[in-house]
């Protein structure tokens, strides 16, 4: 009982700032409420057994990628210019809306045709970084995991030379 | 979890998911843009982990992990990018980006 008391309000508040992040005009306020979502998100992760998705969503979301974000928002220092973005919502909103609203209704019909069992029992190791690791590196997953390393030298790589004034 | 079930995790991936593209498709500021594309990568992540416990299979979470391999890659690029073209043109509003010229 308590577990569903705490998911439900755990995905609430998940949602509320989920679409602070859309609504704010100050790109800062904005940064700010989507750390806010990450760490309500590595809490239902937690609460879904994936322990070591939860502390890497901490650590890479909120930790790692959040500062780059800040960190150029301030290197810009960009200020609240022109109209709220309810105002700004004008054409491109209605089209914005209407896409997405597709798209959402396509996803609502998708997970409206399953029949869902409820969730088994699962052991206590699920999730843990020994089980994540195992099937990580004792599986078909060493190649991507190898791939993955590569592509995050390349995208270091060229952000340093897209980013630098002379090389 | 096994009072709450699957289906509760999949409606707050739809809803995040759809916010995200809302801010994806009707925001002019490219840096919240790309904070609204990071908020879809999440909803699927949450997709991913949620049928991972569904289905009692470990594999959901390592796609997981990948995800925040490739959003984190994508965001040094796109940043990198942003700066590049904001000191061309002395803004991140996407509606001046409109040549391709330097």
């Amino acid at each position: 009982m308590l577990q569903a008391v705490m998911f439900y309000v755990f995905a609430v508040l998940t949602i509320i700032s989920g679409i602070t992040v859309v609504t704010r005009r100050n790109p800062i306020s904005a940064a700010v409420a989507l750390v806010v979502s990450f760490f309500f998100l590595a809490a239902m992760y937690v609460m879904l057994g994936a322990h070591f998705v939860a502390i890497t969503q901490v650590l890479v979301y909120a930790g790692a990628i959040m500062v780059l974000f800040i960190f150029v928002i301030m290197l810009l220092n960009l200020r609240e210019e022109g109209p709220s973005p309810l105002e700004e919502f004008g054409v491109r909103a209605v089209g914005g809306l209407s896409v997405a609203g597709l798209v959402g209704t396509g996803i609502v019909v998708a997970i409206e045709s399953v029949a869902y069992e409820p969730m088994g029992p699962i052991d206590a190791n699920f999730g843990t970084i020994e089980a994540v690791g195992e099937a990580m590196f004792g599986g078909p997953y060493l190649l991507p995991f190898e791939i993955a390393s590569a592509l995050l030298t390349v995208a270091m790589v060229g952000a340093v030379v897209l980013a630098k004034r002379e090389i | 979890m096994s009072e709450v079930g699957l289906y509760p995790v999949l409606v707050v991936s739809t809803i995040l998911f759809t916010t995200g593209a809302i801010g994806v498709l009707s925001r002019k500021n490219a840096l919240i843009v790309m904070m609204s594309i990071e908020l879809m990568l999440n909803a699927v992540n949450l997709t991913f982990v949620g049928f991972s416990r569904h289905a009692g299979n470990i594999d959901g979470q390592i796609f997981a992990v990948f995800v925040m391999a490739v959003a984190a890659a994508e965001a040094a690029v796109g940043l990198a990018l942003i700066i590049l073209i904001f000191r061309h043109r002395t803004t991140v509003d996407l509606n001046h980006f409109n040549v391709l010229r330097g």
